[in-house]
């Protein structure tokens, strides 16, 4: 009990900015949640909402040259974001790992994928014999489910499909059992067959290992099949979060019932047309000024309006734990009603 | 009976050679991408074509267009073969029908003008009059639910919505009666995307558009779609009205590909026995004797592996490329069994 109320990573409004030609583009703008020891979170939004670079700053993976980041990032005591260096680099892989998208560019094509799973593990274990760590590495790429591990482990990046590779990720990521794994839509680049594989893994990891994982997605079928909480993000900020079933059958945000609304789903009835979000997202440069959601929201109140005027915090709203940064919350909980929209 | 189809493939194939005997050798094996593909387009409807990466929906839709030339087979359109036509005639036929492409940055040129790109099929086909040319591209612009006035901007102006937009406008630019969508919605964010999915249904529905749309995300395909046809490794494996297919798929990759599309709802997780394939695709260069899904399927016998199981109608009407075609059907999320 009291290690479950100590939460394994604490971010605390946390802002992420880069400096460009055109302007500060604010990437993460004010952003604070806990994450408990074996939970799963899901990080929803569209392209350019944040999540990546939000993500990234846990493991203090942005290029300081560029970005500005301010706000805390507790990792067992330890803020990831003023520790030095080499504090950050035994959090790195022992404590946190991360898996990302693209399991192709992930992995060095010059190595074979014995090496690379190795490599990450004799950072942390700078003793081990040669013999431990065949066996460490053979054993995590059984785990991971390589078939022919003894063969396999010599083999190349290249001659892993797309699948595998994703697998070897995993494996890399784990061998030092993290507390908290990161996984930056992991399974995007992949087949729809093959993305059920992964995710069933990583689920089953999950239990095996205890670990938090801070998932990643564009996909609300992914958010669907495993998250327990998740966070709404939309340019820069964290405008729900809420229990998973409460998202899908009581958003509290505007936005968020936009977002399921536009979803194609698989029971659908032909020509339903889709509900959409009208416009696109906008710029990071300027963000409208209140709610940086209004020019797009069905509910907006309009000119004058606190939509207008005040940037919303995030607060709890209704009785489901849900938290929605909307002025209209209470409003747009009761217009979409506990009925579930989807039903 | 002829006048409601508007588009037939009859048993298309393209092989791309590759592999070679060193430096000079000729190339020695092919990569079978599309491997004796046949269905109909009927006037009007949308048939959608699903399947994994490297299942060869890509090149069909581009042999289907003669963008790439086909090794063998026949499409005729609205009753002509247009894989025996060229030159002028090749070039009117093409009118007909156009084509929706899946990455809206690559398709427009960033050098011309949304207007300039609208045109470009008027410009090519000859049908160009300088007078008209800015109204119509106005009339095209509005049409897909752009504003007329920004005919003179350019693509990097535009979001990724509002450039398949573009890419849209320039498809319907010459009046066809087919179109041809490569993915046109998988580059999108799920906002926009639901977007040009209505975009593409209104616009349909008001020039009686017939369509071929080709997609990896079973969903968006159940929504658009009133066929459907599913493809394996350059093979058409099942195809049919999409409310059967979905309900009661007969083949098994069909069944395992529907089970492994993630549920829209948490209240449905945990349903038993949902189907995961293991392994992956084999290479389209060498792929299995007899039925190509054998390797991972689980009711493969050796039967399967001796003899390719033909297209055809099942006991109960639907058209599977199986000899055990399933015969549960399929609710969502929880199976059957």
């Amino acid at each position: 009990m009291t290690e479950n109320s100590v939460p394994v990573l604490s971010v605390q409004n946390l802002r992420v900015s880069f400096d460009t030609q055109d302007g500060t583009v604010h990437a993460v703008d004010g952003v604070s949640f806990d994450a408990y020891a074996g939970e799963t979170i899901c990080i929803v939004g569209e392209s350019g909402s944040g999540k990546s670079v939000m993500a990234s700053s846990i493991m203090r993976l942005n290029n300081s040259s560029t970005a500005t980041t301010e706000g805390r990032i507790l990792v067992k005591g330890l803020d990831v974001l003023s520790a030095s260096e080499e504090e950050v680099r035994g959090i790195r892989g022992s404590e946190v790992a991360m898996i990302f998208q693209d399991p192709m560019s992930a992995l060095n094509p010059y190595f074979t994928v014995g090496k690379q799973i190795a490599e990450a593990y004799v950072v942390h274990h700078p003793g081990a014999s040669k013999h431990e760590i065949h066996d460490v590495v053979l054993a995590m790429m059984i785990k991971v489910g390589i078939p022919s591990p003894e063969k396999r482990i010599d083999e190349y990046p290249h001659q892993f499909s797309g699948g595998m590779r994703q697998r070897i990720v995993i494996a890399i990521a784990l061998i030092n059992n993290p507390k908290i794994l990161i996984a930056d839509e992991p399974t995007t680049a992949l087949d729809v067959t093959v993305q059920a594989q992964i995710l069933d893994l990583m689920m089953s990891l999950q239990k095996e290992f205890g670990m938090t994982i801070i998932l990643i997605t564009h996909d609300l079928g992914v958010v669907a099949e495993v998250a327990q909480d998740v966070i709404v993000m939309y340019a820069g900020h964290i405008v729900e979060q809420s229990h998973v079933d409460a998202l899908f059958h009581a958003p509290t945000h505007p936005y968020s019932w936009g977002l399921l609304g536009s979803v194609a789903s698989y029971g659908d009835n032909k020509r339903g047309g889709l509900l959409t979000i009208s416009g696109s997202p906008p710029s990071l440069i300027s963000l409208p000024v209140g709610c940086s959601f209004h020019p797009r929201c069905a509910h907006s109140k309009g000119e004058g309006s606190v939509c207008m005027t005040d940037s919303p915090s995030l607060r709890s709203v209704g009785s489901d734990g849900s938290r929605s940064a909307c002025h209209l919350a209470d409003d747009v909980l009761v217009s979409v009603g506990r009925r579930g929209f989807r039903s | 009976m002829s006048s409601e189809i508007a588009l037939q493939a009859v048993d298309l194939v393209k092989h791309f050679p590759t592999g070679s005997k060193g430096i000079l050798g000729r190339p020695d094996k092919n990569v079978r991408a599309v491997d004796g593909v046949s269905f109909t387009l009927r006037k009007g409807k949308t048939l959608g074509i699903v399947g994994e990466s490297g299942c060869g929906k890509s090149t069909l839709a581009r042999v289907v267009t003669r963008l790439i030339e086909p090794t063998s087979g026949n499409v005729l359109l609205d009753g002509v073969d247009i894989t025996k036509t060229s030159g002028k005639d090749l070039r009117r036929l093409r009118r007909q029908m156009q084509m929706i492409f899946q990455d809206p940055v690559s398709s427009l040129n960033p050098r011309h003008s949304v207007g300039q790109i609208i045109e470009m099929p008027l410009r090519v086909q000859g049908l160009l009059d300088e007078a008209d040319s800015i109204k119509r591209v106005k009339e095209l612009m509005q049409l897909v639910g752009l504003n007329p006035e920004h005919f003179n901007r350019y693509p990097h102006e535009f979001s990724g919505g509002q450039r398949q937009r573009i890419g849209i406008a320039r498809s319907l630019a010459l009046n066809p009666t087919v179109i041809i969508a490569d993915e046109p919605v998988s580059a999108l964010d799920v906002s926009v995307q639901a977007q040009i999915l209505n975009l593409l249904e209104r616009l349909q529905s008001d020039l009686g558009l017939s369509m071929i749309f080709i997609a990896h995300d079973l969903s968006v395909v159940r929504h658009i779609a009133d066929d459907v046809a599913v493809m394996y490794l350059g093979k058409i494996v099942e195809i049919g009205p999409a409310q059967d297919v979905y309900s009661r798929p007969a083949h098994p990759y069909t069944k395992a590909l529907l089970s492994a599309v993630p549920i829209h709802d948490p209240s449905e997780r945990g349903g038993t026995g949902r189907i995961r394939l293991v392994g992956d695709v084999p290479s389209p260069i060498d792929p299995p004797s007899g039925c190509r899904f054998r390797t991972r399927c689980w009711k493969a016998t050796d039967l399967c592996g001796a003899i390719e199981p033909p297209l055809q109608a099942d006991a109960s009407g639907r058209i599977v490329a199986c000899h055990f075609p399933e015969e549960t059907p399929v609710t969502i999320g929880k199976s059957p069994e």
